[in-house]
């Protein structure tokens, strides 16, 4: 602590707090917003006498349901590894200056390949049928990425309107699907065969399936190539700088569609794990929010793909510890979605938070506010 | 102009030992700065000198360490823009703060509206308030004309004017003149005259010498945040001004030597280009360029110079003609072809096209060739080539900075140029195209880039050089030709060019009316 410079000052520490700091104190201010939100609730059904520490009831079940036991730690990892892999999808699309919104519907048609095949070859070698129906998984996922990313180079159409269109349209196809040409014929309800051999090996506890590991090597995946080759120099560029992008000769719109299949790729990869990890069978329900709850994943990270291991289990492990919450203090695990909400928006109001804390060393910056708040008339494409 | 120099009267502005520290650097050390009322007082720097957080701290957009800022004699507090515009401090930036689509008016009321009633502006009154000023300072201006429609000179009276009706009795002028024409200039020093003579104080940023001398009062120089001299400009001169502000005797103009011309690099005919909206902005343009010569274009900002740049490399579709590279038809090629080919291009906007801010030095200096090797092994990146290509280049090319690791955007604009000069220079080349290599730069990076681009036309690379600023076209320039509205209006040779024919021909395109066109003395060819 003897030098004088201020670089010199901040150590490690002070380094790891710059980036993190934010987001820490998002997730601590949320959850005290929560409180207030148990509170209130505690407030309009009066039947039940008010409980002040209803709040540490409720976050300690969260706690306990998420990380107290090696059950709930195993429930942690696979709530987390669809969110680590779509969340991977929305920062990569964020670090070529897109944002991909799509990756819910990216997610569903994903799961909608991987079933499918899954379903083919359930009789199949467990290697064979495993391998194909992950991969039919990534293509279907890619195929719906890489629709925004063609219109988008082509027609300058802004991916956020194709992407949430495309949405709605794989969840009317998934639902045609499993009520259609993969319902289990004479089954009452729509529901798929199940996946039979094409589902994943257990290899952590009682349930944890294969696609943990998938999700952090593509971590590692998305990692080298952003910031390894020549590739992820062109992507970044891209999303930097598309006019610079233009002047050092690369091709915008390539990246774009190339980038834009990736990211359907991985959120694709995400839906195949649920699909062939967790579910085994599809119904018209299946879906959770996982593509939405990945874009809070990607910003929590700032589109950092090792930040977004942390933050794909902090909201993993939100998840996992919900239904202990309902349990032990009676609190929906719709609570969870308002504190994930309240996190995003602590993290946009960067700023704000800044100056009304008088935050100092702390990097404000979600690296992706201006890929959101770009306006529609300066594209990329040109 | 006498002005009365009265021991008694308090100076509308004083800043007093302003000290404004910032983690590991001092950008201000106890500055001290007065203007008294109708003065024109210059401040004079390089860029990163300090000037910008002298103005912040001014406009309350810095809290100073130290020192403290008077206001007619008293001591006051600003606590921000608003604040400042209050107490009749006023600023009128460099790029301006217009709306294209509103009138002149509009633009004026915005954000300090004249009301008829609550609801509606009263826009009566704001024109005749706005007719009257301009009578009062020799400048009438319609104040429903569109301000899109208006040119830079004018665009730049609409700032002033905003700043007048708001009551200011201190004008802040942050580099006026960078985007003016010669006659633009001195018409609107003309203005600053009378606003001068009229009582308002005003205090001008600037960092060319020439103008300094001419419109300012008293000037104040700095240096690495300190005032390092205040001078008279009857007592001074430009070499005096400039040893001043870099430190050290710099050699204001570059010796040129002769240029040998030899075969023709580039050719280029029949040339039309459509902006972005699809009208024609370059028309009918033949050109061309030999190696070992500076072919400079002169032209006021936004008459086809940029497209032009932009379509020979390939950034732009050509909508009709041809340009051929050492006799290859290169009209199609793409961006990188060109790079390929033997083409640099320093971008006339750096932050824009030449620099990806958030990235390195390192990125920066492999923008154009980081596919390539030693940069690229196969799809990977090299990055022990990377970084020692960046060391060098920081070296050689004089860039300022910590480190190869900081990102580009914490550069002062003088290093940013060099760092893409150093990328785009150290090469071997066929064709160099330099679009605005210097604006904005200090003296000391101006004659650091105009010597490399000497240095490369003598090593046989022809180059093709745009500049709004009319004194870079004529010092560097072997053969001059003159842009107006899209098309070639005259080429003249550039030694013997005269500077206020050229002028004449920036501002008219040669379509002389009558003797009132005629610019006054503007002084000899810095």
């Amino acid at each position: 602590m003897t030098a004088s410079g201020a670089e010199a000052r901040r150590g490690i520490p002070g380094r790891i707090w710059a980036v993190a700091g934010l987001p820490i104190i998002a997730i601590l201010l949320s959850m005290v917003v929560g409180a207030f939100v148990i509170w209130g609730s505690e407030l309009l059904l009066p039947d039940t006498a008010f409980d002040w520490l209803l709040p540490v009831t409720a976050y300690s079940a969260l706690i306990e349901g998420s990380v107290g036991s090696w059950n709930a730690i195993v429930s942690t990892l696979t709530q987390a590894t669809p969110l680590i892999l779509a969340g991977l999808s929305v920062a990569l699309g964020f670090k070529a200056g897109l944002f991909n919104i799509g990756a819910q519907g990216q997610f569903l048609m994903g799961a909608l390949g991987a079933v499918t095949v899954g379903v083919m070859m359930a009789d199949q070698p467990p290697i064979l049928a495993i391998t194909l129906a992950t991969i039919a998984g990534m293509a279907f996922g890619a195929f719906w990425g890489f629709i925004p990313g063609i219109l988008k180079a082509v027609s300058g159409a802004h991916e956020v309107v194709t992407t949430i269109m495309l949405n709605y349209i794989a969840i009317s196809v998934l639902a045609w699907a499993v009520s259609g040409p993969l319902k289990v014929p004479g089954s009452p309800s729509p529901i798929t065969f199940d996946v039979g051999n094409a589902a994943y090996p257990i290899v952590i506890g009682d349930a944890g399936h294969i696609g943990i590991l998938l999700a952090l090597l593509m971590t590692v995946v998305v990692w080298f190539l952003l910031y390894r080759t020549t590739l992820g120099f062109e992507t970044r560029t891209v999303g930097a700088n598309p006019d610079a992008a233009r002047y050092a000769g690369m091709r915008p719109r390539t990246i774009i569609v190339l980038t834009m299949s990736l990211c359907g790729l991985l959120a694709g990869l995400a839906g195949a794990g649920v699909v062939l990890g967790v579910t085994h069978t599809m119904t018209s329900s299946f879906g959770t929010t996982v593509g939405f709850d990945a874009i809070a994943v990607a910003l929590l990270a700032r589109s950092n793909p090792f930040g977004i291991i942390f933050s794909g289990l902090l909201f993993g492990a939100m998840r996992a510890g919900a239904t202990l919450m309902q349990i032990d203090a009676g609190i929906p695990p719709e609570l969870i979605d308002v504190i994930q909400a309240t996190i995003l928006l602590f993290l946009v109001a960067a700023p704000v938070l800044q100056r009304v804390l008088r935050l100092r060393g702390v990097s404000g910056s979600l690296g992706a506010t201006e890929t959101i708040t770009r306006s529609y008339g300066r594209e990329a494409v040109s | 102009m006498t002005i009365e120099v009265d021991v008694v009267q308090a100076p509308a502005l004083e800043m007093r030992g302003i000290t404004k520290r910032y983690p590991g650097v001092v950008a201000n050390d106890a500055i001290d700065l007065d203007v008294k009322p109708g003065e024109i007082h210059a401040l004079l720097g390089e860029n990163g000198a300090g000037k910008t957080t002298l103005m912040n701290i001014l406009y309350g957009l810095a809290t100073p360490n130290e020192g403290q800022i008077l206001l007619d004699g008293a001591p006051v507090t600003i606590t921000g823009p608003s604040d400042a515009i209050a107490r009749g401090i006023n600023m009128v930036h460099q790029h301006f703060m217009l709306v294209p689509v509103f009138t002149v008016a509009e633009n004026i009321l915005l954000g300090d509206e004249t009301m008829a009633n609550p609801i509606f502006l009263d826009r009566k009154e704001a024109s005749r308030r706005i007719r009257e000023l301009g009578t009062r300072f020799g400048f009438e201006i319609d104040p429903d004309a569109k301000v899109g429609s208006l040119s830079v000179g004018w665009q730049q009276r609409v700032e002033i004017l905003k700043a007048l009706y708001r009551d200011a009795r201190i004008l802040v002028l942050d580099e006026p003149t960078a985007v003016l024409t010669p006659q633009e200039t001195e018409e609107i020093f003309e203005v600053l005259r009378r606003l001068a003579k009229a009582g308002h104080s005003i205090l001008f940023i600037s960092h060319k010498l020439y103008e300094v001398l001419e419109i300012a009062d008293r000037i104040t120089v700095i240096r690495r945040g300190k005032v390092v001299g205040e001078r008279i400009p009857s007592e001074t001169d430009e070499a005096d001004l400039a040893e001043l502000m870099v430190g050290r005797s710099v050699e204001l103009t570059v010796d040129r030597g002769v240029s040998h011309p030899g075969e023709p690099v580039l050719r280029i005919s029949g040339l039309g280009v459509a902006d972005d909206r699809g009208n024609p902005v370059v028309r009918d343009v033949d050109l061309e360029v030999k190696a070992g010569e500076i072919l400079g274009i002169a032209g006021v900002a936004g008459n086809g110079q940029d497209e032009l740049v932009e379509a020979i490399v390939g950034l732009r579709k050509v909508t009709s003609g041809r340009i051929d590279l050492s006799g290859e038809d290169v009209t199609a090629h793409r961006p990188r072809e060109m790079n390929e080919a033997g083409v640099a291009y320093v971008p006339a906007d750096r932050h824009r096209f030449g620099l990806v801010l958030p990235f390195s030095l390192a990125d920066n200096m492999v923008l154009t060739s980081y596919y390539r090797s030693p940069f690229a092994r196969g799809p990977l990146r090299d990055f022990d080539a990377i970084d020692k290509a960046a060391a060098e280049g920081i070296a050689k090319y004089d860039v300022r900075t910590p480190s190869a690791d900081v990102s580009a955007g914490t550069l002062s604009g003088g290093n940013q140029q060099k760092l893409v000069v150093a990328r785009e220079f150290d090469r071997p080349l066929k064709l160099l195209i330099l679009d605005q290599p210097t604006r904005g730069l200090d003296v000391g990076s101006i004659e650091f880039i105009h010597r490399q681009a000497i240095r490369m036309r003598d090593e046989g690379t022809a180059i093709l050089l745009v500049s709004a600023e009319l004194d870079e076209v004529l010092e560097l320039s072997d053969r001059i030709a003159v842009m107006y509205r899209g098309s070639l209006v005259a080429t003249v040779d550039g030694p013997t060019a005269d500077k206020n024919a050229i002028g004449l021909l920036m501002a008219t395109g040669g379509a002389v009316r009558d003797g009132r066109q005629t610019p006054p003395e503007t002084g000899v060819v810095a």
